[in-house]
């Protein structure tokens, strides 16, 4: 049993009774390096671990949750996270549909989600990445006239849960990263671009890659100008389509739809998109960096399909928001880390690959707008009424071709028109931090604002 | 110091937060935080060291000064005595202290904006209230002999609202928040809020889509200080200017923007959402003119690099927690009032759009580019405000937009918002009064 497993079985000792007790344990330690101009800028280590506590106290009218979180794992900070929990329960309303999860019978997928290398990696040779991606990203092209930050950061994180409903659970995860932004300039106004590489360890990471992904989209925007306003399919690259995809996602929780916040609510079985576009939430697929065995609620994790060709099939549950839809936990708890409380939510989502590639993409759509960065995604889409309006950056097509470059462009229609506006899906799967994998889409009947 | 610009500082962070939402009427997620812990930094020549642990102990202390020290791989050694001056430690602005506060009565609060809310009609389909505070306590203590700490109280208190109708739903939100204890909220602040939130979700409801191309703008007061914060506050934060990766760098003494511009950032400002009597670096929070009639006047600064130029810090080195480095941040931003008259700007724009509220934005401060949401607007026709719009964000590049400001009122007010940078957050404010600009893009969906 993991130690942070015992921990968590420890505090559950502490029960009392008439009331459950679920417990989250979660402990990290992150190194994080930040080279400029050939020298370490920036070093950070750093561990960190600590808990949330819940409180269910069963009523006549329901049950009653409180919650309560501290930043160490010392019995005084147990101590006083208990009677915190305990006395917000009490000011909790009764609700008849809230409860903890319990064993489903549904078996956990064996996983293997880190590498020993990120904690044997010398901190050396990891400074050495990121001082070697800021060197070839500024030897890449003489147009390169300002690395901004190139970045080297690993994680180890760890969690169990376990709660007097019957959840034994723990799970841990690796990860590194490089990234890196570049400025290029030949004369006229700065352009920037960014590169990234991730794996579960520091060996996995293709620095050239990298390097070379932030120069090539630097310097293939020089020259950026606003165009005229017009409407056409807009191409997404990868990178912007899983930004899409996740959106998508957040709409597609059960918490949503139980707290009458996504347009997906009551549409169970109707056709929301076109018929080549499929999207599964799959956590127990290794390829996903976010990847997990267990959801935050401590139940295994499982392949879901939330849109099949075209139908909407399915929405994530965790156990309080399934239940308030009359079913059952789709082993989708996400939580934002001790402070977080569970809700349901995607976090490994995947549009089916289509049969073509995206130079195939472009020649079919023609003329268009590719996109290959967003701003102000927060901003600009509200996921409740549907309305989607981003800030892109990118080149526009031109017979089949990508063309110039444009800036200062807005991209804009509804999430429901976009996702029945799916004109080609492309083979290109790539995999991202973050809660979705992406490819290339092509989607119609989209506004561009520019002059 | 032996070898030039070697530079240590412990900031020591002890936090306690509260929350709770109200969603249709049921009291849940009723949460208690608490969290404790030291950042340590050591800085020798260009690199900086930081480690950060929740181990208070001396055992524990060491260990993260030892990790965060790690970076001066070269020489150094010996030990050098560092005489602190007397703490100056700060109070906090709270009367009531979040921990003096009967649940009871924050969840009576919370059902009395839930009222008001639905109090606005029968399309009001879901309420959601969120009350959350937090009390703050650090330490700062830093080689040079600074020795400051302040007590920082913060409640903020936010509607959610949805209307339904026949096409579909719409929201509505407002935020109360300050750097004050519970005496910020009031029965009537909330119930005002709420009404306000669900008002705008139902004007909504009729909402075309906004339109798409190049329009002037009038940004009623208090919603478009986000405006200035994208526009231009980001890439005047010195670190982006020392690197180079600021469409500003190198413009101090030149005119940058319309002379009607006077922008200014402001942590003194008692009680609003950025205030501070000490920044995260121990500096005092000041009053910092960025901008005076058109013509670029400084930068903000941290401590570390306000160091490195011989210069004194603007007070604004800011951190998430003790577990995140400082940086430049801006604390309350604002543009100083003009003398036109609200209405008659709106009177005298023939066609355009009416942001009543903003809901965020990004910049990109190598470019300039830069977007903002309007998450309340209508579209201006004869001078006068007409049917309201759907979502979008408008999207413009900083310094040629801020050319464009033509017209500045004078029913100046602030808003509270969250700015994140490099993956930290922090509460800031923005503000300005109804102004307008000659021309922003905006990023809708009619054609």
């Amino acid at each position: 049993m993991s130690e942070l497993l015992e921990r968590a079985e420890r505090i559950l000792g502490f029960v009392e009774g008439g009331e459950e007790i679920e417990v989250y344990v979660a402990s990290g330690v992150d190194t994080e390096v930040q080279s400029y101009q050939g020298e370490i800028e920036e070093l950070t280590t750093s561990s960190s671990s600590g808990f949330g506590i819940r409180i269910l106290n069963d009523t006549a009218g329901g049950a009653r949750v409180g919650t309560a979180w501290a930043g160490s794992l010392d019995d005084e900070a147990i101590e006083k996270a208990l009677r915190e929990a305990r006395d917000n329960a009490t000011f909790a309303t009764e609700d008849e549909f809230v409860a903890f999860a319990g064993p489903d019978g549904v078996d956990a997928v064996a996983l293997t989600l880190t590498d020993d290398a990120v904690a044997s990696t010398p901190l050396d040779e990891k400074i050495a990445m990121a001082i070697e991606l800021e060197r070839l990203v500024r030897s890449g092209d003489t147009r390169i006239r300002q690395v901004d930050s190139a970045n080297y950061s690993d994680y180890i994180a760890e969690a169990a849960i376990a709660s007097t409903t019957g959840i034994r659970a723990s799970y841990a995860r690796t990860g590194a990263f490089v990234s890196v932004e570049a400025i290029a300039n030949d004369g006229g106004d700065d352009q920037t671009g960014w590169g990234l590489s991730a794996g579960r360890a520091p060996g996995e990471l293709d620095v050239e890659k990298a390097a070379g992904d932030a120069i090539r989209r630097a310097t293939r925007m020089l020259g950026a100008v606003k165009p005229k306003s017009f409407k056409c399919t807009a191409v997404f690259d990868p990178r912007t389509a899983a930004t899409l995809f996740a959106i998508i996602g957040g709409a597609l929780s059960g918490e949503a739809v139980v707290r009458g916040r996504s347009f997906f609510a009551n549409r169970l079985g109707e056709i929301v998109a076109a018929s080549s576009f499929t999207l599964l939430e799959d956590p127990t697929d290794p390829r996903h960096f976010s990847a997990s065995v267990y959801d935050g609620e401590g139940l295994a994790c499982r392949r879901n399909v939330l849109i099949e060709h075209g139908e909407l099939k399915a929405f994530v549950y965790d156990t309080v928001s399934a239940r308030r839809a009359g079913t059952v936990s789709t082993g989708s708890a996400v939580r934002g880390g001790i402070a977080g409380s569970p809700s349901a939510g995607c976090r490994a989502l995947q549009s089916a690959p289509g049969d073509i590639d995206q130079a195939e993409i472009l020649r079919r759509v023609g003329n268009g707008i590719f996109v290959e960065s967003l701003i102000g995604v927060h901003s600009g889409v509200n996921p409740v009424s549907g309305d989607f309006s981003v800030g892109v950056t990118g080149l526009m097509i031109r017979d089949g071709q990508l063309a110039e470059p444009v800036r200062e462009v807005t991209v804009a229609s509804t999430l429901q028109r976009m996702l029945l506006d799916v004109a080609h899906v492309g083979d290109d799967v790539e995999w991202l931090p973050g809660s979705a994998a992406g490819q290339t889409v092509a989607i119609d009947n989209i506004a561009v604002s520019g002059t | 110091m032996a070898r030039g610009g070697e530079f240590a500082e412990v900031f020591v962070e002890d936090r306690t937060t509260s929350s709770a939402m109200l969603d249709q009427r049921r009291v849940e997620q009723l949460s208690s935080g608490h969290e404790r812990g030291a950042g340590i930094r050591v800085v020798v020549g260009e690199t900086t060291g930081f480690a950060h642990t929740a181990d208070l102990s001396e055992s524990g202390l060491l260990a993260a000064a030892r990790a965060a020290a790690a970076v001066a791989r070269e020489g150094g050694g010996g030990v050098r005595e560092i005489a602190l001056g007397p703490l100056r430690d700060h109070q906090s602005l709270a009367t009531i202290q979040p921990d003096e506060v009967d649940k009871r009565r924050k969840i009576e609060l919370m059902n009395h904006a839930d009222d008001a809310a639905r109090s606005e009609g029968s399309s009001i389909t879901q309420v959601q209230v969120a009350l959350g505070d937090s009390a703050r306590h650090f330490l700062v203590a830093n080689s040079d002999g600074l020795f400051s700490g302040d007590h920082q109280v913060r409640t903020r208190f936010n509607v959610s609202c949805i209307a339904t109708g026949d096409a579909g739903m719409q929201t509505g939100y407002r935020p109360i928040a300050g750097t004050r204890g519970f005496e910020l909220l009031s029965p009537e602040a909330v119930s005002e809020a709420a009404r306000g939130a669900a008002r705008q979700a139902i004007t909504k409801l009729d909402a075309r889509p906004a339109p798409s191309g190049d329009l002037p703008v009038v940004l009623a007061g208090g919603s478009g200080g986000i405006l200035f914060h994208e526009a231009c506050g980001h890439g005047l934060e010195a670190d982006a200017i020392l690197k180079q990766a600021s469409v500003y760098a190198g413009k101090v003494g030149q005119l940058v923007a319309s002379p009607l511009v006077t922008l200014v950032d402001d942590g003194t400002v008692e009680g609003e959402w950025g205030y501070l009597a000490i920044d995260d670096e121990g500096r005092p929070g000041a009053r910092n003119v960025l901008i005076e009639n058109g013509v670029l006047t400084d930068y903000m600064w941290d401590y570390l690099r306000s160091r490195k130029e011989g210069r004194l810090s603007s007070g604004n080195g800011r951190r998430q927690s003790y577990q995140h480095l400082p940086m430049v941040r801006m604390t309350n931003t604002y543009l100083l009032e003009g003398d036109s008259d609200a209405d008659e700007i709106v009177a005298q724009t023939p066609y355009g759009v009416y942001v009543a509220q903003l809901g965020g934005g990004q910049v990109n401060t190598a470019t300039g580019d830069f977007v903002f949401g309007m998450t309340a607007a209508f579209m201006i026709e004869d001078g006068k405000i007409t049917a309201p719009l759907r979502d979008c964000n408008l999207i413009g590049n900083g310094p040629d937009v801020l050319q464009r400001v033509d017209a500045v009122a004078s029913d100046f007010s602030m808003t509270p918002g969250t700015c994140g940078k490099n993956g930290q957050s922090v509460p800031v404010g923005t503000g300005q009064a109804t102004m307008r600009l000659t021309g922003v893009t905006i990023g809708g969906a009619a054609a």
